[in-house]
């Protein structure tokens, strides 16, 4: 199954066992999902469960948490990262305080599904990696399955989450090849997952960018270089402590973000790792990020501006230079 | 509360070994009193303690081996609490009044354990190497970096360990004196590195003093005569008082002149190797006395039996080959010591007794 088909087959197992849970977003329904995500499901859940939206992502988020707020389990799709700022603030005013400004008395068991990242040549109003701004936070819960599997247990487990969950599926992602549980329960959403494990470095990546960790890892195994690569999953909250005990075994680590490096997750990540993990560093943490531009259209200079496998290995390698 | 550390007894001295307490937990101490003895690689040392009180506490036992600057007791300070005594950082010369090889006739360079306090460049080397580095008993100093810009790592330290720890056979089969001739060798190699040395030479003429002491001792029982080095490190003395620049050494990054003037004087050791212990306020004994503290030196040297303060403070070293035939000897520096100096045969030019004196930089 592929991504695609996992994150769709998490929404039709959600729609069949739970009246209330319905999908809103833009093109959702009779389009079947700019992704081609929702493909169908209008035909099997009808216009009262698949919801098309007017192009308005700071009244349909609104609609949203007005929704969950009475009882409901939406599941909004946002297009693009870059639009959800129109929606910045139905999040960050409503669904991340009313839970902290009612005292408890109000939750907001919403799920917004978010698509992101670059390497699509869809340009620099359709391309960013702006999850960091969301992990940055309190109040919501920010997730980024990077699996097949991950993208159809975390929806189901965002479903249960009593508050805001934001589930960002990077673009590049959808037509990705994996295996997936559909008798899985209650994935677990809080913990990081080592995908490799490795004695020398430590590769910290999330969503799209733990193919890139992957590739990199068997380039530096092939010099002799064992490189454990960490799966975020949850960007807030984060679990450092993960991070941590891989970095106590490699004492290096390369974070590889395809956000821009300045004010990027890589930075908080970073920052923790030395104010957390000083005294295990063998050399100061490495950040592979995305050049500091618009992302550009031409597909040579999205490449160029986007992390890059030799980018990974060179840090690492820089690092450990019995091997540079 | 004070704390009593393994000291540093000598720049080449990176770890030592607690042979035994002289004092228990709860006795009562005065600053001077010998409370440890300690084995190097060079000695034995009897450790003096620089702070008055009570030991509280003692966290070294017996026969173990610890890096210098670990804390070994706590020591409850009377009276002001101020008075967290550090060793004086004064360093004299030692003079090598008896034979000592030729080959290390010059004092070495110290390898201080953190080069920040020394006031010299900060060293390169990552977190968990310097972590590594302490629990290994590895000096940083004397390990080279290998990672980006010259940076140690945790691997370059494993690696001194590994190559310190490779001749285990070996250094069970070393004696102390084939160690301590691999310590000299290091440590002179580092000053040669490190210490830009220059050399002065000048010609003294010693007839008035070889004809004083030839008619002082023919005065004397053999037990009470004086020897001819005696006079050298009385001269070398009196010269640093009068010029107290040069009782100085080197430390914090700047040159440190030293309240007493307290020289050094190298001793060689039976089967091999050298120390130069100090004797202390050389200037200020009569020639009675620096006889009578030279021979005790000279003994408890041989013993084993030296005070660490006469190990850490001498303020230039003297080295005298004259009685072995040598005509010119050009020392290197002991660090922290700033200069050293060194004296040659005394010989007949032209009818005239003369001797010769060289000074190293200072």
């Amino acid at each position: 199954m592929t991504y695609r088909e996992a994150v769709r087959a998490a929404l039709r197992k959600a729609l069949r066992s739970d009246p209330s849970v319905f999908l809103m977003g833009e093109d959702v329904g009779r389009y079947g999902g700019a992704f081609a995500v929702s493909l169908g499901l209008l035909a099997e859940f009808g216009p009262e469960r698949i919801r098309d939206t007017p192009l308005s992502e700071s009244a349909f988020v609104g609609a949203g948490i007005g929704a969950a707020l009475n009882g409901m389990h939406p599941i909004v799709e946002i297009m693009t990262v870059n639009f959800s700022m129109l929606a910045m603030d139905q999040i960050l005013n409503n669904a991340a305080t009313l839970r902290h400004m009612s005292g408890g008395q109000f939750h907001v068991p919403l799920v917004v599904r978010v698509a992101t990242g670059g390497g699509r040549q869809m340009a620099a109003q359709h391309s960013h990696t702006l999850e960091g701004w969301y992990a940055h936070i309190p109040g919501i819960t920010v997730l980024a399955p990077a699996t097949v599997a991950d993208a159809y247990g975390m929806l189901l487990a965002a479903l249960r989450e009593p508050d805001p969950v934001f589930i960002f599926e990077h673009a590049t992602l959808y037509p990705l090849e994996g295996e997936v549980d559909e008798t899985q329960e209650a994935m677990d959403i809080s913990h990081a997952a080592a995908r490799r494990s490795g004695s020398d470095v430590t590769l910290i990546s999330y969503g799209g960018t733990l193919g890139k960790a992957m590739q990199a890892a068997d380039v530096l195994n092939g010099d002799g270089i064992s490189a454990e690569v960490i799966d975020l999953r949850a960007l807030r909250p984060l679990d450092m402590r993960t991070i941590l005990e891989s970095i106590a075994k490699t004492h290096h680590a390369v974070v590889i973000d395809e956000a821009w490096r300045t004010g990027s997750l890589a930075a908080e990540i970073s920052a923790q790792i030395m104010e957390n993990a000083f005294d295990d560093l063998d050399a100061p943490v490495e950040r592979v990020c995305s050049a500091e531009v618009p992302m550009p259209y031409a597909k040579h200079l999205e490449t160029a501006a986007m992390p890059k496998v030799e980018e990974i290995v060179g840090a690492a390698k820089e690092m450990i230079p019995r091997h540079g | 509360m004070a704390e009593f550390v393994m000291p540093q007894l000598g720049a080449d001295m990176t770890s030592g070994k607690l042979l035994r307490w002289r004092k228990n937990v709860g006795d009562r101490i005065q600053r001077g009193d010998v409370i440890a003895d300690v084995e190097t690689d060079k000695a034995d040392i009897e450790v003096e303690v620089f702070t008055t009180g009570v030991i509280e506490k003692v966290l070294v036992q017996p026969e173990e081996k610890v890096p210098i600057g670990t804390v070994m007791a706590i020591i409850r300070e009377e009276g002001k609490a101020a008075a967290v005594a550090v060793p004086p950082v004064s360093a004299v010369p030692a003079i090598a009044l008896v034979p000592a090889p030729p080959t290390i006739a010059a004092p070495t360079v110290s390898a201080p354990s953190s080069p920040a306090e020394m006031g010299g460049p900060r060293l390169h080397i990552s977190p968990v190497a310097r972590k590594l580095a302490a629990d290994l008993g590895i000096d940083p100093v004397t390990v080279t970096g290998t990672g980006p810009g010259g940076r140690i790592t945790m691997e370059d330290i494993e690696h001194a360990a590994q190559a310190k720890k490779a001749p285990p056979v070996a250094e069970a089969t070393l004696d102390r004196a084939a160690r301590m001739r691999q310590i000299i060798a290091a440590a002179m190699t580092r000053s040669k590195r490190e210490i830009p040395h220059y050399y002065l030479s000048t010609t003294i003429d010693m007839s008035r003093a070889l004809a004083w002491l030839t008619q002082e001792n023919l005065k004397r029982s053999v037990e009470q005569r004086l020897v001819y080095g005696v006079l050298l490190l009385k001269a070398v003395a009196l010269a640093l008082r009068e010029i107290p620049e040069l009782n100085s050494v080197w430390s914090n990054g700047k040159v440190m002149q030293c309240p007493d003037v307290n020289v050094g004087v190298a001793v060689s050791l039976r089967g091999g190797g050298l120390v130069a212990p100090a004797l202390h306020h050389t200037d200020h004994l009569s020639i009675d006395d620096l006889m009578k503290n030279f021979s005790g030196l000279i003994q408890r040297a041989r013993a084993g039996s030296l005070r660490s303060s006469e190990l850490s403070d001498p303020t230039i070293t003297v080295t005298s080959l004259g009685e072995q035939g040598v005509e010119a000897v050009f020392g290197i520096i002991y660090p922290p010591r700033s200069h050293s100096s060194a004296s040659a045969r005394s010989r007949n030019i032209h009818g005239r007794p003369r001797g010769r004196s060289h000074r190293g930089p200072c």
